[in-house]
């Protein structure tokens, strides 16, 4: 896998999602409580938007000084017998990490999840090289026994039912339980314990690195990641270029911000800060450390009017609060990085020509910039990339450019637009139906597939206003 | 150890960034605003005890109170429910302090299997752990906002400890009780540039490992332990 997901067009995918009831209802409901569990998380607080303050500020600093820090935080590694590998692109990244693999024999891999390595493709590189690569999230086991790709970057298998995960378990694992979360939970527990014990090297992402110290910050709730990093000797961390802190006193700023905007937790369960290979006389922990620093695209953000795109914490509240996420669901991104951020994102890291639909994937209602725990303006960003994909890469999309080309023809001449103003209605009786439009004919046909759309008014707004007396509410 | 290809990345950042290399000065700037600072600001150590305890509920964990004396008693009670008969504790000095020593070899007198960390040991510890039905260390830091035990895991203390036993019991002396993360952080951000090398592994550990990945439905207990107490000892 790569930052990209299959090959289906945009309108192929958004269809797909849109005629998965079950998938639609479950990311409507997890959106709902996600949603309220941030706000809860927020409120409690009582000066939010001072948290948030300080979240754009901390990260605004970092990455005005990336490179400032990225030399400190290596600098601090070694010094703790980490070896330190910065990675321009997702080849050189792989190629790194099956490197280290093979000097050390290794045959068993156990990773804890991690987004960068998901856009790197590390999984297909390593078992290219033949490696046996073990997923041991939760989620991401089971999104990797039946071959299919995340569509949340907190809950990658939030589209997928207990009885689907049943059903895998049982063809893949021989599994002969119920479908009952936690009987599920605890099958994967007991296979997966066996994996741990008798892996050679553990992989991990990095949610933040400490500059001032060399740590490296894991946010987990299950513990996978905190097994993959004390019984393997060999650790490898993975981490994007932007995500660090210059001191522990601001990781500790942004570790709240991100698990409050996340799931709604004060903390979550485990909150792991490694530090180098394990020292003298320590028993757990690795023996030798590895950190890889990826650029793969980001540099070319920095220095932009885009450069806020990478003070992401990947806490998804965007994603949580998108209306657009809520109907199409992660797939229909076709990417990794799904919602506003993906729609910011991807564009960015992998060029137009392949996801100029995602900055449309978007109603700019502005919630995902409101839900961001630092700040980034996101619909902002949406605009801009439209403005450039119009602009400068006349990439926008067919019907679109069409009706554009049109509304420009007759706008430009005001008996031509009043007439079609007064037209409109006429021409769209046979498809109104008590006032709604349910079965919308050409471009109309995309949006009444799925919700219904209001008929014009029998009035025109512009005889409307011209009728009107003062003070008339009609 | 090994740095590699840093120059040339590092390079480019900087010229996208439209100025040359910094390599050293960068000073961080005084934040505008300060709200972490505010959270239980003056609470006395009582009214964090009280934080926590109320914390513990949303967060499945069992919570007890005690003295040093009765220290034993709690304990016994615990080990009994999560029906510990393999126990693994942490090698540190505080066992003596608050009268573990003796505790733990009158439970091996009795027949329960009592393992203390030992380094010398190596990897027969994570065997041990692995099988053992309970898993006993001190907090270093005990953050009351999240209901969170802070352990600087060391030789004496390994990650395995609070990792790979069915449960979990943090013994939280009361004078380790902060508001927050936040006077946690600052206290390693100082030690560090006093020039105190931080341990290899901090482990912030807020109740027993759960997960929402099958439905949203939050299920208790996965890869870490599936049961926590957290025993507070009144020490001051």
């Amino acid at each position: 896998m790569s930052i990209r997901i299959g090959t289906n067009s945009f309108e192929h995918r958004v269809q797909e999602g849109i005629k998965n009831d079950f998938m639609r209802g479950a990311v409507s409901s997890a959106q709902g409580r996600f949603r309220s569990g941030r706000l809860k998380a927020a409120e409690e607080l009582g000066n939010w938007e001072d948290w948030r303050t300080l979240g754009e500020e901390i990260r605004n600093h970092t990455m005005e000084n990336l490179d400032f820090y990225l030399q400190q935080l290596s600098d601090q590694v070694s010094k703790r017998g980490g070896n330190v590998f910065f990675a321009e692109t997702a080849e050189e990244a792989n190629d790194y990490i099956q490197n280290v693999i093979k000097k050390k024999n290794g045959k068993k891999v156990v990773k804890s999840k991690s987004m960068v390595t998901e856009e790197i493709g590390l999984n297909e590189a390593l078992e290219e090289a033949g490696s046996e690569v073990v997923e041991t999230d939760l989620g991401e086991w089971i999104l990797q026994l039946d071959e299919d790709p995340p569509s949340h970057i907190v809950t990658p298998a939030l589209h997928k039912n207990k009885e689907q995960i049943r059903e895998t378990f049982a063809a893949k694992k021989g599994y002969d339980k119920t479908d009952k979360p936690e009987e599920l939970a605890l099958f994967a527990r007991e296979q997966l314990r066996k994996d741990f014990l008798s892996a050679d090297i553990g992989i991990t992402g990095c949610n933040f690195a400490v500059a001032e110290s060399g740590a490296v910050t894991l946010v987990t709730n299950e513990g996978n990641a905190r097994l993959v990093t004390s019984l393997p000797d060999t650790q490898i961390s993975v981490m994007g270029m932007e995500r660090l802190v210059p001191t522990w006193e601001d990781l500790e700023v942004l570790v709240s911000l991100l698990t409050r905007s996340a799931v709604g937790q004060k903390l979550t369960s485990y909150v792991t800060s490694l530090t180098g290979t394990r020292l003298e006389g320590e028993v757990d922990g690795p023996e030798e450390f590895h950190l890889v620093i990826v650029d793969n695209g980001r540099s070319k953000i920095l220095g932009t009017e885009f450069q806020s795109a990478l003070h992401c914490i990947r806490c998804a509240a965007c994603i949580n609060a998108c209306p657009v996420y809520r109907h199409v669901g992660g797939h229909s991104y076709g990417s990794i990085y799904p919602g506003p951020i993906g729609a910011v994102l991807t564009p960015l890291l992998d060029g137009y020509d392949d996801h100029k639909e995602l900055p449309y994937a978007s109603t700019l209602c502005a919630a995902c910039t409101e839900a961001c725990p630092v700040k980034i303006p996101l619909h902002e960003h949406l605009i801009r990339h439209r403005q450039i994909i119009v602009e400068r890469e006349n990439k926008a999309p067919k019907a679109e450019k069409l009706a554009m080309k049109g509304f420009a023809k007759w706008g430009s001449s005001p008996a031509a637009y009043k007439m079609s103003t007064k037209m409109a209605r006429t021409a769209l009786k046979p498809w109104t139906k008590e006032e709604k439009i349910e079965n919308g004919p050409g471009p109309m046909k995309a949006w009444t597939d799925v919700r219904d759309f209001p008929a014009p008014s029998k009035q025109s707004f512009r005889s409307w206003y011209k009728t009107r007396k003062k003070g008339d509410e009609a | 150890m090994s740095i590699q290809n840093r120059e040339a990345f590092l390079n480019k950042l900087a010229e996208n960034l439209g100025r040359s290399r910094r390599t050293e000065g960068v000073e961080r700037p005084k934040w505008s605003v300060s709200p972490q600072w505010e959270v239980f600001k003056g609470a006395t150590q009582d009214e964090l005890v009280d934080v926590l305890e109320e914390q513990c509920k949303a967060i499945h964990t069992d919570f007890q109170k005690t003295s040093t004396a009765d220290l034993e008693n709690v304990l016994r009670e615990t080990i009994e429910r999560y029906e510990g008969n393999a126990i693994i504790a942490a090698d540190d000095e505080r066992n003596a302090e608050y009268q573990l020593d003796t505790y733990y070899q009158q439970l091996e007198a009795e027949g329960v299997e009592v393992h203390i960390w030992d380094a010398e040991k190596g990897k027969e510890n994570q065997v041990f752990a692995e099988r053992a039905d309970v898993g006993i260390t001190f907090s270093d830091a005990t953050l009351a906002e999240s209901g969170t035990v802070t352990l600087f895991n060391n030789k004496g203390n390994g990650r395995s400890i609070s990792l790979l036993p069915k449960t979990y019991i943090a013994i939280i002396p009361k004078s380790t009780i902060v508001p927050r993360i936040t006077q946690a952080a600052r206290h390693i951000h100082e030690a560090n540039q006093q020039g105190h090398e931080v341990s290899s592994c901090v482990s912030f550990i807020t109740g027993p490992s759960n997960s929402a990945d099958i439905e949203m439905n939050l299920i208790v207990g996965v890869h870490g332990p599936t049961k926590v107490t957290y025993i507070v000892v009144e020490d001051k």
